[in-house]
């Protein structure tokens, strides 16, 4: 499902963000990606995500090179890729329902088939009985909850998360990474980065650790 | 267990039940998008009543204005069409003269070539139309002689109307032993008509001017909103819409502010006409005529729409172009 080979990042102010970083991830496999802060996480999901480029190596998804991939295929490929942040990035002045229905909105399904499937999304979540409120009005869990039914109404096969429960308590963080888990029962593809380590050692799965941008531990696939 | 029938309406819709669209479909769901994108840009221009109402008022003040003279010089233009039957020069014989000598003149004058027609008015006639025009009857008919000279009204050739040919002609006239004087009436009406192409010309340069404002108007209008909603065009582009859904509505925004500053303009201009139908009308009776005062024209009206709809929508498109790159990683 995803495969780095020899993936360099450089940005010209901070320097090396990856260097020589390769992996690969099965589809259907659910992995942590761990490390100390700057230790390239974020970039490396963003590289999957296509908000950058690297600045040189290959980075292969879902089968296809994203860095053959020209500037107007580039919205479809997001479709296929699910993103969860750990500030949520949620629409403040529109309901639950119309934060969960952009991505089918974007995408231009039909009035009757955004409906069902966001409140089969928000039920996923638990929060069908919020779909009218506003994100400001909700908790803290239950907004990167709505993040997370966001990342999902589109059933894209690749989910990726950075700290999804970076602001969370213990409770609501097994809460979320029980949800993961249910989306990994289906078959979806997970890579989550987070800072959690009891909780990442507590869970039977992949665990990815970068340092200073490399590959500094790989738990290999369960 | 009897089988329910199957209602014939569902019956016949069931085939049509599929989960994708397909190709065929697609020009219906093209255009639907399109109209979705319209009318949900103008239920948000709605849901800002102010600063949209400012922006339009902007927009429709600033196209009434060349509107407004193009209405005043197309009017000034029906007026002027009415006197183009005036002769362009009143030879005015003296009293001596009597009917007989001045036909015999009218008739010299016929024969040359630079004049088209000549007509004669008799003592007598001009008596009768003075008369006509009422209020002088009874001092009229206290007057022993008739006090009025006999008029040659001069139409020369298309040729020889210009002003320097017809005032060498004049002048000419004015040596003619029979002439008392002569009066050139049509020299100030070509400098109005002179006049008139001016403001024409001018109303299109200003029509022209406000045109570029309007599109500098919408433009900053458009690139405003555009920072305002930076973070909701962000996430648009992170969940996967293309840079045509993202562009989309605000190209329509722009369209929308042209149409209703369009029509601003238009009930501006047509209140204006409104207001001043009567105080003209009025002034018209004063002169002894009717003056129907006429507003916008279906084709100026076209003009005026189109023309606003088409300088917002470059006015938007720009600011887009500038402001909307699309999905772009780093």
């Amino acid at each position: 499902m995803i495969s780095f080979e020899h993936v360099f990042k450089r940005y010209p102010e901070r320097g090396e963000a990856l260097s020589d970083l390769s992996f690969e991830m099965q589809a259907g496999e659910m992995a942590f990606l761990t490390g100390h802060s700057g230790a390239g996480k974020s970039t490396l999901l963003r590289l999957i995500g296509l908000l950058e480029r690297p600045s040189r190596g290959q980075v292969i998804v879902n089968g296809r090179n994203l860095a053959a991939l020209p500037r107007r295929k580039i919205p479809y490929h997001r479709r296929e890729v699910g993103m969860i942040f750990q500030d949520h990035r949620l629409l403040p002045d529109r309901s639950v329902f119309d934060n969960v229905a952009l991505p089918l909105v974007v995408a231009g399904l039909g009035h009757k088939e955004i409906g069902r499937r966001v409140r089969a999304a928000l039920d996923q979540v638990g929060l069908l009985a919020r779909e009218r409120a506003t994100p400001v009005a909700l908790s803290g869990g239950e907004q990167q909850r709505v993040g997370i039914a966001r990342a999902v109404v589109g059933r894209p096969p690749l989910v990726l998360a950075d700290e999804p429960t970076g602001n969370l308590d213990p409770d609501l963080s097994r809460e979320i990474f029980g949800l993961f888990e249910r989306f990994h029962q289906v078959g979806v593809t997970l890579l989550i980065a987070t800072h959690d380590l009891g909780l990442v050692m507590s869970m039977p799965y992949r665990t990815i650790t970068l340092a200073d941008g490399r590959l500094a531990n790989d738990s290999g696939t369960w | 267990m009897a089988k329910p029938k199957l209602n014939p309406r569902t019956a016949k819709r069931k085939p049509h039940r599929r989960s994708g669209p397909r190709l065929l479909d697609m020009p219906g769901l093209w255009a639907n998008r399109h109209l979705q994108s319209a009318v949900a840009t103008l239920g948000r221009l709605m849901r800002t009543p102010l600063p949209t109402g400012m922006t339009v008022a902007v927009i429709g003040i600033s196209l009434a204005l060349p509107a407004a003279l193009f209405v005043v010089t197309e009017n000034l233009r029906t007026m002027a069409g009415g006197w183009d039957q005036a002769a362009a020069i009143s030879l005015f014989l003296k009293q001596d003269v009597d009917d007989a000598g001045a036909a015999r003149l009218a008739e010299q004058l016929r024969a040359r070539p630079e004049l088209a027609q000549v007509h004669l008015i008799s003592r007598e006639q001009a008596l009768n139309e003075f008369r006509a025009l009422g209020g002088f009857e009874d001092a009229l008919s206290q007057l022993k002689s008739n006090p009025l000279p006999a008029v040659l009204a001069l139409y020369p050739q298309a040729a020889s109307s210009a002003p320097e040919r017809l005032q060498a002609l004049h002048d000419e006239l004015m040596t003619l032993p029979e002439a008392d004087f002569a009066r050139m009436d049509t020299l100030w009406l070509q400098r109005f008509q002179a006049i008139l192409d001016l403001a024409q010309r001018a109303v299109l340069l200003l029509g022209g001017l406000l045109g570029v404002g309007v599109l500098l108007i919408v433009g900053n209008t458009i690139r405003l909103e555009i920072l305002n909603r930076r973070i909701e065009i962000e996430i648009m582009e992170l969940v996967g819409a293309t840079g045509a859904f993202i562009r989309r509505p605000f190209l329509y925004a722009g369209a929308w502010y042209g149409l209703l500053g369009g029509l601003t303009a238009w009930f501006l201009v047509t209140i204006a006409v409104i207001l001043l139908q009567q105080p003209v009308s009025r002034l018209a009776t004063l002169y002894r005529s009717e003056f129907p005062l006429t507003g916008l024209g279906p084709l100026a009206m076209l003009v005026i729409f189109s023309g606003s709809v088409l300088f917002s929508l470059i006015g938007s498109w720009i600011a887009v172009n500038r402001h909307l790159r699309g999905a772009e990683p780093g």
